[in-house]
């Protein structure tokens, strides 16, 4: 440490009191502001609002404390569909792009191939492309394949907009996250343990199951939990691609121009608690997280 | 550490051989076809609505006329400009808040890290809709601030209002990728020997001058993927514009939204959609030039 030499400088002086008393008091603020709204989103579950009164449907101002929205959190038209939706799409699409980002995933770390940098560059591109552009695309790629084609290529109407469409979408956008995840896994894997199972005499698939696929599940799941909250959480390229499918994002953003339903704010509570419940376990289970 | 164990040697080898040749090839396909179509083709699709004309009813004929670049980008510049404008005074909000708190977990967290990162990523537990309603209400007219300092401690009159301005939207885009930017930077400044700092110390260099010298330069991987994490979003933004904003606060993501989903002007779309992308394009491989891909792709 620093060895004291004399009287410390009127500016080390400055810069120690910043460190030790602006700083935190700063990064308490901050993490207010980060956490203030879904204080506000808890508080405002607990609003009454009235599907009936003008006014009233708007859970922008204070009416009256009321467990309502919470004793019937489904009680409002297309909400329960489109929250169903939600789920429907974000499993299937976790499950398609946890398998495919896998599989290019343990291509890229354990192979030697022509092309590794295009690849890699094809995975990152999505992270780097805004969300609208990719949804425009896709939404006209939808578009172009449902309109009388372009340059007279036989091309018939293929995708019209829907739950398929969105699932494709979702799929898309989540194999790069999965693929990073996993690959962040897989980095730091001791090759050695695959080769002392194959010394014992265990063929590469018995050594994939029993020894690999075991390693790396964590990282895995990490990708899928990934993967479920960014499908579920989804609007701009769904909204792009959806047509007149709702799923809850899509819900919440056409009903707000009418109404402001109190079961927003419920919905928002329990995925805020699922999510915390799920990340408190595993971190729990698993004493500090490995690196 | 990692050198190879020479009695280990040949069953590697014997690994990579039996397994080599088509199966890298068979585990991409899949995945990167699904690349290919969904991402690749779609963009190449828009390149060839941007140069077509026509209408829904019409169908769209592909005319090679640039005619939808020309009049979108001399009809929505202002728009572009606020994408910008927003984008980049968000981005340096952003920065602003986020480095000093990734300082003080990094540094001074001590046994709450965890706790700490905790809370700076609680905010993607819930639904990116849901935080800029909850802003909304937070920032009404008679919501929770406003209200309160308007009619309990009578400090601002009436009248004032937050919602519907640049501020509010710049205040829901910053509220919105804050944790974009802290999460790399926090990456950045734990990964710095604290070694290096105490060397400086000990050559008798300031605080401020081992702030500047050390931990400055070390951090500024974590700055370039932060910004781009938070810039890039923010530019293509539509929801804050739409919820927090005014007809005059409209950014480049709500004229794109507009032309395609509304007036189905998918010429118009396209070409500012892949306006947007190349200029975003642009800059993340002039950042990647400088930093080396494998930072930002980890």
């Amino acid at each position: 440490m620093t060895a004291p030499r004399g009287a410390p400088r009127p500016t080390t002086r400055l810069m120690r009191a910043i460190e030790h008393r602006a700083l935190p008091v700063f990064t308490v603020l901050a993490l207010a502001y980060l956490l203030i709204p879904i204080v506000v989103m808890f508080v405002f579950s607990f609003n009454r609002v009235d599907q009936t009164l003008g006014d009233g449907k708007f859970n922008y101002q204070w009416h009256a404390f009321s467990i309502d929205a919470w004793l019937h959190p489904l009680d409002w038209t297309g909400l329960g569909d489109s929250l169903y939706a939600s789920l429907w799409i974000a499993v299937m699409s976790t499950i398609f792009s946890t398998i495919l980002g896998t599989l290019i995933g343990l291509a890229l770390t354990r192979y030697a191939f022509r092309g590794r940098g295009a690849i890699n560059s094809l995975i990152f591109l999505p992270m780097a492309t805004p969300e609208l552009v990719m949804g425009s695309s896709l939404g006209i790629l939808f578009v172009a394949t449902a309109l009388p084609p372009l340059r007279g290529s036989p091309v018939p109407t293929l995708f019209p907009f829907g739950i398929s469409t969105i699932l494709i979408a979702h799929i898309m956008f989540n194999i790069s996250y999965v693929v990073v995840t996993v690959k962040a896994r897989l980095t730091g894997f001791d090759r050695r343990l695959e080769e002392a199972a194959m010394d014992l005499g265990a063929n590469e698939w018995i050594t994939f199951w029993k020894v690999t696929f075991p390693l790396i599940f964590p990282g895995i799941m990490a990708a899928a939990l990934l993967a479920f909250s960014l499908s579920i959480d989804d609007f701009i390229i769904t909204s792009f691609v959806s047509g007149t499918q709702n799923t809850f994002p899509i819900w919440v953003y056409s009903i707000i121009r009418n109404a402001l339903p109190a079961q927003i704010n419920v919905i928002g509570s329990i995925i805020f608690l699922v999510a915390v419940l799920i990340v408190a376990t595993s971190t729990l289970r698993s004493g500090r997280a490995p690196r | 550490m990692s050198e190879s164990v020479p009695g280990r040697s040949p069953s590697r080898r014997a690994w990579r051989t039996r397994i080599g040749g088509a199966t890298p090839y068979l585990l991409l396909a899949p995945g990167i076809l699904w690349l290919l179509i969904f991402y690749v083709v779609p963009v190449g699709q828009m390149f060839l609505f941007s140069i077509s004309t026509g209408s829904l009813e019409t169908g769209f004929k592909l005319t090679g006329s640039f005619d939808a670049y020309t009049s979108g980008l001399s009809r929505y510049g202002e728009q572009f400009g606020h994408s910008l404008l927003f984008g980049g005074i968000a981005t340096l909000l952003t920065l602003v808040i986020g480095f000093p708190v990734a300082y003080t977990i990094a540094f001074r967290g001590g046994r709450y890290k965890n706790l700490l990162l905790f809370l700076v990523i609680a905010p993607f537990f819930t639904s990116f809709l849901i935080r800029t309603i909850s802003w909304k209400i937070l920032l009404g007219d008679e919501g929770p601030l406003l209200g309160t300092l308007k009619h309990v401690l009578n400090v601002i009159p009436n009248d004032v209002s937050l919602t519907s301005t640049p501020i509010a939207v710049i205040a829901g885009i910053t509220y919105n990728f804050l944790p974009f930017m802290i999460l790399p930077l926090y990456v950045a400044l734990e990964k710095i020997d604290i070694r290096y700092i105490e060397a400086a110390n000990d050559l008798y260099a300031s605080r401020w001058e081992a702030f500047r010298r050390i931990t400055l330069p070390l951090s500024l991987p974590g700055v370039f993927a932060g910004t781009l994490l938070t810039f890039i979003p923010a530019m293509g933004d539509f929801v804050n514009a739409q919820l927090l904003g005014n007809p005059q606060t409209t950014m480049i993501g709500n004229v794109i939204q507009n032309r395609f989903l509304v007036q189905n002007d998918y010429p118009t779309a396209a070409a500012l959609s892949f306006v947007l992308m190349i200029g975003i394009l642009t800059a993340v491989l002039v950042y990647a030039r400088v930093l080396g891909t494998e930072q930002l792709t980890g």
